[in-house]
């Protein structure tokens, strides 16, 4: 208060400019009951439960003894945690191995539908896209149908070949197997975004580039992937989240290979155990807040290296 | 009080007419502390009538309570299906957390009876005289029931253990009905080898049946005293168990099929897992889930290691009365009418569950029964003498439900690899130990 007084200019000095402040204020606080019910929904189910999770994990709650502060020891226990770690490590390997196939995958269906030398280009579309509406738990059991190695498709493929070669549900490829499903499940998604991006190309550009005589595949690398490239790192951010996050396809196929598929395969599904089967729900925080600021992080990283080669 | 028993006690050991004093003072002490309620209160709150909600997913459950709104017109119970097993127990946990939510009456089955009761969620039915209905249930049950001197339920049905067997199969394949557990080792190697497509049973790593297996074996794993737990799952029971599982595990001779899939349905309908060691709910759980093998399957009782009848419970559970109920004598009349009047086991039995009541346990019409899925066998007469074989002394880990969702990260490695069953279960107790000692218990200390 008192280095307010002190610092004010003379009376008169102040006068006009308190009218434009005013007015400055008033226009502020109209938009704000623009943003209000927004404001209002994000800080109920977003900043609410972040908040909690925050306060959470820096409590211990015991079965026996009853729930103290401890501070940072929950986050000091999960950095040292060997299965959170060896969780982190498989969507971690998910990721730099699934994403760039399932885009890839979704890129080639893309421009394949862009090209227009491909017939029944709308029916290709939504075959492709279709996988995404099926709802993951009936399209991981349906997988798990196929998988199965004593009755499933896999089972008649062994029997075919006479030898147990085909073993989705074997320790060495069930991570090969979920990434399978993902990719089935998203490449239609990622297609889609890729297409919806194409098809914003102003065509005077392609009419120029023919002109040149640039062929279809300049076409492509001159002129489509450059223009893809924001929808790219768009796609990229969203499957780097979906593989930290990576949680029904390994909890619903747990029933089916229960050894195989450990209560933290996945740091989700870590976090998931230890609140619903072990009442951790301290820990739990740690973990949900932890993977929430790594995957915040890599997402921004992808975000600033994607931008910064557009803007050259 | 305590004075007055010690003195008591000595005259006991005086002269044996004493004795039988102190058991009338005993029982007319026991009878004074309950203040709270007794059978006349229940009653009374049956007659003023109220609002229930019960968590059940008993098949019989719909039917018992509209027979039982029938009888007591005044009482309205809402039923809610919150899920099987470890699905309810999570909605309970969190209702008990969140301090509002539970249901009054609630199923809970035995493994995790003592993990409710430890939190004390669960009311003191002797309290309410419920006590006195010890003499109806079969001991094994009652015991399960009774958590640290505090009933915090009553039972419902029961599971002692016995032997499901596809006499097709074993017909086919000239096997004997195994009767001691080397025998049934020696009948999977000769049946896999006649036919690789065949397994004597399944196993994929099962929390339920490896505690109940130890249990059978003698091993007393988990010892319980108020918050002082001793976890040894190295005991010569457990090892006497691990000894012979090693050899079915380690040759490859059981089925990977996880059970209660669609698969293991599928296995046990065209004969490919042959056998089955489990509770005595399982003949309605065939006759549903595996119609098409009807007449192929028969029971024995369950192989022993010396040739002496022995079993264990295997699954089986009851009802509580939560302390979130706001009428926990009309939840109380309720439960007791539930699993104790004549009526409402008749439904129970109806819907094909085993009871855990010694009258209908006993009822010559119950062991006449022949049940024309088991050829028509007089199937309650073997799973009744297995009722009563059941072993003594076992309890559960007060933190049962997660010791039992982390046992394939641990014993499930063993089955992966087909290794020695003890590595995985020194695991088990690993965490088994971290993880009481972590949440205030002293494990092994």
């Amino acid at each position: 208060m008192t280095a307010t007084s002190a610092t004010a200019p003379p009376g008169g000095a102040t006068a006009p400019e308190a009218r434009p402040i005013r007015s400055r204020a008033r226009s502020e606080w109209k938009g704000l009951a623009f943003v209000a019910p927004f404001l209002v929904v994000f800080v109920l189910v977003f900043i609410a439960p972040v908040a909690y999770s925050i306060y959470l994990s820096l409590f211990r709650e015991q079965l026996i003894g009853g729930n103290a502060f401890v501070g940072f020891e929950n986050y000091l226990a999960l950095f040292a945690d060997p299965q959170f770690w060896e969780g982190f490590g498989r969507v971690s390997l998910f990721l730099v191995v699934q994403v760039p196939i399932m885009l890839a995958l979704a890129l080639v269906a893309a421009l394949a539908i862009d090209s227009a030398r491909l017939h029944a280009s709308g029916f290709f579309r939504i075959v492709i896209f279709l996988p995404y509406a099926v709802p993951a738990v009936v399209a991981v059991l349906m997988w798990g149908f196929i998988y199965g190695d004593n009755f499933g498709l896999a089972a008649n493929i062994n029997d075919w070949l006479g030898s147990v070669v085909v073993t989705p549900f074997a320790r060495e490829w069930i991570l090969v197997s979920i990434g399978n499903i993902v990719t089935w499940e998203f490449v239609g998604y990622n297609m889609l975004i890729f297409y919806s991006a194409l098809r914003v190309i102003p065509t005077d550009l392609y009419e120029a580039a023919e002109l040149d005589g640039a062929g279809p595949m300049r076409v492509v690398t001159g002129i489509k992937l450059p223009a893809l490239r924001g929808a790219i790192v768009i796609a990229t951010i969203f499957s780097i989240i979906g593989s930290f996050q990576l949680f029904n396809e390994p909890n619903i196929l747990r029933t089916l290979a229960p050894n195989i598929i450990t209560t933290y395969f996945t740091p989700n599904m870590y976090a998931y155990n230890l609140s619903f089967a072990g009442q951790q729900y301290n820990a739990s925080a740690t973990v949900a807040i932890v993977m929430g600021v790594i995957t915040a992080v890599i997402a921004y990283v992808v975000q600033l290296r994607g931008s910064r080669k557009e803007e050259r | 009080m305590t004075t007055a028993r010690t003195a008591l006690r000595r005259t006991l050991t005086v002269a044996a007419a004493a004795a039988l004093a102190v058991g009338s003072l005993a029982a007319c002490s026991a009878a004074g502390s309950t203040e709270s309620g007794t059978a006349d209160d229940l009653d009374a709150a049956l007659e003023a009538g109220g609002k229930l909600t019960y968590w059940s997913w008993t098949p019989s459950a719909e039917a018992q309570v509209a027979a039982f709104e029938e009888a007591y017109p005044n009482v309205d119970v809402e039923l809610v299906n919150a899920g099987t097993n470890t699905e309810e127990y999570t909605k309970l946990q969190n209702a008990i957390k969140a301090g509002s939510g539970a249901p009054d009456v609630v199923q809970i089955e035995y493994y995790a009876i003592p993990q409710f009761a430890l939190s004390d969620s669960l009311v003191d039915l002797s309290e309410f005289g419920l006590d006195q209905l010890e003499a109806q249930y079969s001991a094994s049950t009652w015991g399960a029931v009774n958590v640290d001197g505090k009933l915090v339920g009553l039972p419902q049905d029961s599971g002692p253990m016995a032997l499901f067997y596809n006499a097709a199969v074993f017909e086919e394949f000239g096997i004997a009905v195994p009767e001691t557990w080397d025998d049934y080792v020696q009948a999977g190697r000769d049946l896999h080898a006649a036919d690789p497509t065949k397994y004597i049973t399944s196993d994929t790593g099962d929390a339920g049946f490896t505690t109940s297996m130890i249990w059978q074996a003698g091993g007393r794993p988990f010892q319980i005293d108020g918050t002082d737990i001793t976890v040894d799952l190295a005991d010569e029971g457990t090892q006497k168990w691990t000894g012979v599982w090693n050899q079915l595990v380690e040759e490859d001779l059981l089925a990977t099929t996880p059970g209660w899939s669609d698969e293991w349905f599928k296995g046990l309908a065209d004969g490919s897992i042959a056998s089955l060691v489990i509770g005595a709910w399982m003949p309605g759980v065939l006759e549903s889930s595996v119609a098409d093998a009807a007449g192929d399957w028969r029971v024995a009782p369950m192989p022993t290691y010396d040739g002496t009848p022995v079993t264990a419970e295997n699954g089986g559970g009851g009802q509580s009365v939560t302390k979130q109920s706001e009428n926990p004598a009309l939840a109380a009349a309720f439960l007791r009418w539930l699993n104790s009047d004549p009526a409402s086991i008749e439904v129970f039995l109806e819907s094909g569950g085993f009871p855990s009541t010694t009258a209908d346990l006993e009822d010559p019409e119950f062991l006449a029964i022949e049940s024309e899925y088991f050829g028509g066998q007089k199937i309650n007469e073997v799973l009744t003498q297995a009722s009563k074989d059941v072993s003594e002394g076992w309890s559960y880990l007060p933190y049962q439900v997660y010791a039992n969702s982390i046992f394939g990260d641990t014993v499930g490695q063993s089955y992966a690899n087909k290794s020695d069953l003890n590595d995985g279960l020194a695991e088990w107790q690993n965490q088994l130990v971290d993880y009481g000692n972590e949440q205030g218990f002293s494990v092994n200390e």
